[in-house]
């Protein structure tokens, strides 16, 4: 049983985005097609542990998988099935003829998913619901949502995508950058809004980071010659190398000027400095290059011993005529405190409208920072404590905690 | 719309608003909370609560006064307190929610208020 089990485990990992964007494709139903890829793989841990595991098991899922739909279009008993039922078994026919294994339409799917007529927040995970097969409660805790309303969401967007009759095509050249930046945009989410901390610390959606490199290697894979698909993995891949120093070895939280910086995987980084200046050959900057070349200029204190500040400051000013999150203009004051004093660095932070850092915990934690810094220490403390309220992780709340409790 | 904070509390963390070396840490981290649900003007109300052990429980059945020392159940976490905030829907509630300290050691339960009853129901 469990020869069985770990064989439908490892084909499902391994195929399930390739098989559901196959039967999706050709079915244009998302939800159908994974309920039916979902059939199949329980009809396999049935099935393997008496016949044996089948020599080509993502084969075997297709098959039952695509009965299982054609019995769907059936009992549906609707004209149109039959076409589409006929449709299939032609097309099922040419690539027997082929001897061809399942054709990879994981990149249409992934544009389906960031589709412009797709809700904004729905695609990240339906994206990650769809080419990696993960379970709705699962996004739901990343993205701190209830699972039954991200059940919902998926179910709906899904519809949507049927009813929609969203085309179920890579996008022609002209379409493509905008196309594509929505893609990036989606996976950049997956791995998680703890990058816009300023200190670069926030391990909370780890369990998503690893799945959002999957999927930007899977894009770099497909489109081997996009500049910003290749940004965005290296943007990844460096905030990704640095988090073995992010926490001590007793689980404190360590800001990114006082990280150890032999903690750092160095593969990952030389694999994004790479990446990075493979991207550049293209000379189509774009904001996923600009933030990882942010990244890499952090990243040179590995081999230099120091911080360019003026340099990383200058490619925030950069970053937020191409992207103007509230994020980078935080991360802009902060270099700017760095290099040309806390002063400079709270008037960028004082020019921010209060509505968008009401609740940003890392503008009160820069705040209160450059604050005590000036000896500013009643303003510090009401700022730190605004930080320390806003704070998620313990960690982040007790180092925050114990950097105020120093004015007391 | 209004939201109740439900925050339940281990043992460990009851015991750490007395704690001398402890206590600052717990103190500093629900008044800093309390200051940033205040300052977004989200806060409607709330409190803290004595610890389980203060509580007594009573129970009328079949008209038969029932009252017991401690509290209603007897479960690892308990509740310390809530918070009543208004934002506009249950994602907003639950990134308030995520921020309450108990979360990181014990749980932060979230609830929509019910509107009052209708006239004449």
């Amino acid at each position: 049983m469990s020869d069985a089990a770990a064989a439908a485990e490892l084909a499902a990992r391994t195929s399930y985005g390739r098989l559901v964007a196959y039967l999706a494709a050709r079915w244009r139903d998302v939800a159908r097609a994974e309920d039916a890829l979902g059939d199949a793989l329980l009809a396999a841990l049935e099935t393997w542990p008496h016949r044996g595991v089948p020599d080509y098991p993502e084969g075997w899922l297709l098959t039952a998988a695509r009965r299982r739909l054609v019995d769907g279009a059936r009992h549906a008993g609707v004209a149109a099935a039959a076409e589409a039922e006929l449709t299939l078994m032609l097309q099922e026919h040419i690539d027997d003829q082929r001897g061809t294994r399942v054709s990879d339409h994981r990149l249409a799917l992934l544009f389906v998913c960031a589709h412009p007529a797709i809700d904004e927040a729905a695609r990240t995970p339906l994206m990650l619901q769809t080419v990696l097969g993960l379970d709705a409660a699962r996004i739901a805790s990343a993205f701190l949502v209830a699972p039954a309303t991200m059940s919902q969401r998926l179910v709906r967007v899904k519809a949507k995508i049927r009813e929609a009759g969203i085309c179920f095509e890579v996008p022609e050249r002209r379409e493509m950058a905008a196309r594509l930046e929505a893609v990036l945009d989606a996976i950049y989410a997956a791995y998680g809004s703890g990058w816009e901390d300023v200190a670069g610390a926030d391990p909370r959606r780890r369990g998503l980071a690893e799945e959002a490199i999957w999927l930007g290697r899977l894009v770099t894979r497909l489109l081997p010659d996009e500049p910003e698909a290749l940004g965005l993995l290296a943007l990844m891949l460096h905030c990704e190398a640095r988090r073995p120093a992010r926490r001590d070895s007793g689980g404190a939280y360590v800001p990114l000027r006082e990280q150890d910086v032999t903690q750092w995987s160095q593969p990952m980084l030389e694999e994004a400095e790479r990446l990075l200046k493979t991207a550049a050959r293209s000379k189509s900057p774009g904001r996923f290059q600009l933030e990882a070349a942010i990244q890499s200029a952090h990243a040179q204190r590995a081999w230099t011993g120091v911080t360019d500040w003026e340099a990383i400051a200058l490619l925030y000013e950069g970053l937020l005529r191409c992207a103007p999150t509230v994020g980078a203009r935080v991360a802009l004051a902060a270099a700017l405190a760095e290099a040309r004093g806390a002063e400079t660095g709270l008037r960028a932070l004082d020019a921010m409208a209060p509505d968008a850092v009401a609740v940003y915990q890392p503008y009160w934690a820069l705040r209160g920072q450059l604050l005590k810094k000036l000896g500013r220490n009643t303003q510090a403390l009401d700022a730190y404590d605004r930080a320390i309220g806003l704070s998620e992780e313990a960690a982040v709340r007790e180092f925050l905690m114990t950097r105020s409790a120093q004015m007391r | 719309m209004q939201f109740t904070i439900l925050v339940y509390e281990t043992q460990s963390e009851l015991a750490a608003r007395t704690d001398p070396k402890r206590k600052d840490a717990y103190w500093g981290a629900y008044r800093a909370y309390t200051k940033a649900l205040r300052d977004a003007g989200v806060m409607v109300g709330g409190a803290g609560l004595e610890p389980p052990r203060t509580a007594t429980t009573v129970r009328v059945p079949d008209g038969k006064r029932r009252v017991q020392d401690g509290p209603f159940a007897d479960t690892k976490e308990q509740l310390g307190g809530y918070y009543v905030i208004d934002v506009p829907d249950l994602d907003k509630a639950l990134e308030w929610a995520a921020r309450c300290p108990s979360a990181s050691t014990g749980a932060a339960e979230v609830r929509p208020n019910m509107p009052p009853p209708p006239p004449g129901a």
